[in-house]
């Protein structure tokens, strides 16, 4: 087990350590005191910093893994894992290696996909969950955007309101390193969900026996997911409710983390009372 | 020597001006101008391609009765530099339309399609009703090609492997059989058609030097066709074909390389200069304009030149283009002018790449027909043959002349005899 220090301002001890998980290894970022909270995060990875986590870490033991097959992740090792409900089993394994039962969790975009997934597989593995504009639902009247025909900088830019948001995390012009980072995050999800595009067509129809209290949150200029995609979410889940921020995009953990980490707990709250 | 004509088809009559039109953002502040995939197909006009497609028909005719040994022909997807969007159209149409010449495809982009049976039979048709001068060529596609079909290019490499081996099982060994693949699966192959050639045509494969291609081509001892390759690659091609021929038992001659090389001819210098000219119709890059991400997208090439990729895509280095006019004629990767002026020029192209394959590519951009006829008459008539008379003195023979083994798996053992590296 190795210490992080995730940011120069954070007051949680981060720690990262490897969980082997259907024969590969899974690195997972944790930290933190409370009830177990998994953060799974959005296709194009870890940003360098992310107050968001610290946010939640005050009332929380987080949870933060670089998805099997992603950077830092030792993508060799999950060449074999092609489709994205295996990404959802393997994810659901990690709980199990990790030994956190009833978690709550917060999904980030893809990684809210991943999460609504997970909750199709049983009906006690979350406590409540969090999906942070997912993607997994085709839309109806739009799409989502499809990163396959812009450059990786791009991709992670549209998932902005404005440019001085993206450079608020990433700077003006992101190092070599932070590009290789996001093609190899590329290369997983070319794998997991190149066809159809960012979306499992039965997706909707299983969420209806997940009873996962979810709080479904979207930015009302999200460039990413359509925002139609919350009202479809909100629609298939049993026991959902759906909270509009206005002027956000779809990376809301990154833009507007003081707020959303207030929704998280009054989420959390609320449910536990 | 086999000599071939080409063309890439292109729309003549599309307008240069609507690209600027069809400007796509590329990155912070960065804007470029498309002309293939996103470059929409309302520049397309139906009227003027019947024409054009017709009067192709009448150039590869006019081929055959010149003199040529083949003609070669290409598809590309989503631009206007390629109308040929299915190489297998029309080869039928010329199985029937010529009598003589080899029908040289180069080539069909396997990972594209998602029924490599139904390939194997288009092709032995073809291979039928040209009576046996099918050459079938594959390539891997272009990162264009693979989006626009929905192929994921991460498996690319794998999907052209495995078709490959599909189509050589299909055209060899009686049905039916079952294939369960990693990236095909078909509970019956059992194509009632199978080719006139046996135990099945040649197959050349084209590339501009992937290395694992180059790699894949020597071990399977298909011939590699070098496109538009200036001297030191194609000589770098040609050391890495060797040693991997090498490895598994054979030592590979002029019949094993061909070279394709834009090649212009006119009456008069002036003319084929101001022709040439056409062939940069596309801002100087042949295959279309671009986005990076399209051209290479992520897993589409080797890890090993992931590095210049990542740049290249992230606009941290600028994207390659195709050298100028002046430039690619001092690299012998384009010769025009008159005939006696072109022959020369080959004639040094093939004293240094000794190749018994040499396809000349004859017009691009808004070359008109008539042009167009005159530079295969005069290819024909005065090109061809002393280019013919020349590669006999160089002992360079075609993979045919030299009558070589059609693959490694059809070459006997006892004549294989492999080094260890």
């Amino acid at each position: 087990m190795t210490t992080t220090e995730r940011s120069s301002t954070s007051t949680i001890d981060w720690t990262t350590r490897s969980v082997s998980v259907c024969g590969g290894s899974v690195s997972v970022l944790s930290g933190g005191h409370g009830a177990p909270l998994l953060v799974l995060p959005r296709d194009n990875g870890h940003p360098p910093n992310h107050d968001f986590l610290d946010l939640l870490a005050a009332r929380s033991t987080v949870y933060y893994p670089w998805l099997p097959g992603f950077h830092a992740s030792n993508p060799e090792e999950w060449e074999w894992l092609t489709n994205f409900r295996d990404l959802a089993i393997v994810t659901r394994q990690l709980l199990v290696a990790l030994g956190v039962d009833r978690v709550n969790v917060v999904g980030l975009g893809f990684g809210g996909w991943l999460a609504a997934e997970m909750a199709t597989m049983g009906h006690d593995l979350f406590a409540t969950m969090t999906l942070v504009a997912p993607m997994g639902i085709q839309p109806r009247h739009d799409y989502i955007l499809d990163q396959f025909l812009i450059s990786t900088e791009s991709y992670a830019r549209a998932a902005f309101a404005n440019d001085e948001a993206f450079e608020a995390i990433y700077g003006a012009e992101p190092d070599f390193d932070q590009l290789e980072s996001w093609e190899t995050d590329r290369e997983m999800t070319s794998r997991v969900a190149w066809k159809p595009y960012m979306y499992n067509p039965t997706l909707a129809r299983l969420l209806a026996a997940a009873p996962t209290p979810t709080l479904i949150v979207w930015g009302s200029a999200d460039r990413v997911v359509p925002q139609e995609c919350g009202e479809l979410y909100r629609s298939a889940l049993p026991n959902a409710k759906l909270q509009l921020f206005p002027g956000a995009g779809h990376a809301l953990d990154l833009e507007q983390p003081t707020a959303l980490a207030a929704s998280v707990a009054a989420h959390l709250n609320a449910v536990r009372a | 020597m086999h000599l071939m004509y080409f063309t890439e088809q292109p729309m003549a009559a599309w307008n240069p001006d609507s690209a600027a039109l069809d400007e796509i953002s590329i990155g912070k502040g960065r804007k470029q101008r498309v002309t293939a995939l996103l470059h929409s197909n309302k520049y397309f006009d139906p009227v003027a391609g019947g024409r054009l497609y017709n009067e192709r028909l009448d150039e590869y005719q006019l081929v055959e009765e010149v003199g040529f040994d083949g003609i070669m022909l290409n598809e590309h997807h989503t631009a206007p530099f390629c109308m040929s969007p299915r190489i297998n159209l029309f080869a039928t149409l010329l199985a029937r339309l010529t009598k003589r010449v080899k029908i040289v495809l180069l080539g069909n982009p396997l990972p594209i399609w998602d029924s490599p049976v139904h390939l194997a039979e288009e092709l032995s048709i073809i291979d039928m009703i040209s009576g046996g001068r099918l050459v079938s060529g594959f390539v891997r596609g272009g990162g264009v090609e693979n989006i626009q079909a929905n192929a994921n290019p991460l498996y690319n490499r794998e999907r052209f492997e495995e078709a490959h081996d599909l189509v050589i099982k299909a055209w060899t060994q009686p049905g039916p059989f079952r294939w369960e693949g990693k990236h095909y699966q078909f509970r019956v192959v059992n194509p009632w058609a199978t080719p006139l050639q046996k135990p099945h045509p040649r197959i050349w494969i084209p590339g501009v030097a992937s290395k694992e291609t180059v790699i894949w081509a020597a071990q399977h001892r298909y011939p590699y066709i070098g496109l538009n390759t200036n001297f030191d690659l194609s000589q770098k091609i040609k050391d890495l074909y060797i040693g991997s021929a090498r490895e598994v038992g054979y030592e590979p001659g002029p019949e094993n390389f061909g070279q394709l090389l834009q090649c212009h001819v006119a009456e008069t210098e002036e003319k084929a200069e101001r022709n040439a000219k056409q062939f940069m119709w596309m801002a100087g890059e042949f295959t279309g304009l671009a986005h990076p991400v399209w051209g290479s997208p992520t897993g589409y090439g080797s890890r090993s030149n992931r590095k210049s990729l990542i740049e290249i895509a992230g606009g941290r280095r600028p994207m390659t283009v195709a050298p100028p006019l002046t430039q690619r004629r001092l690299e012998h990767t384009f010769v025009w002018g008159t005939p006696d002026s072109v022959v020369k020029q080959l004639k040094h192209v093939l004293e240094n790449n000794r190749v018994g394959i040499l396809a000349l590519w004859g017009n691009d951009g808004n070359i008109n027909h008539e042009d167009s006829m005159t530079c295969i008459k005069l290819l024909g008539q005065e090109v061809v043959p002393a280019i013919r008379d020349y590669a006999k003195e160089l002992g360079l023979q075609s993979p045919m002349e030299a009558n070589a083994p059609i693959s490694l798996d059809l070459t006997p053992k006892d004549q294989l005899s492999p080094v260890a590296v």
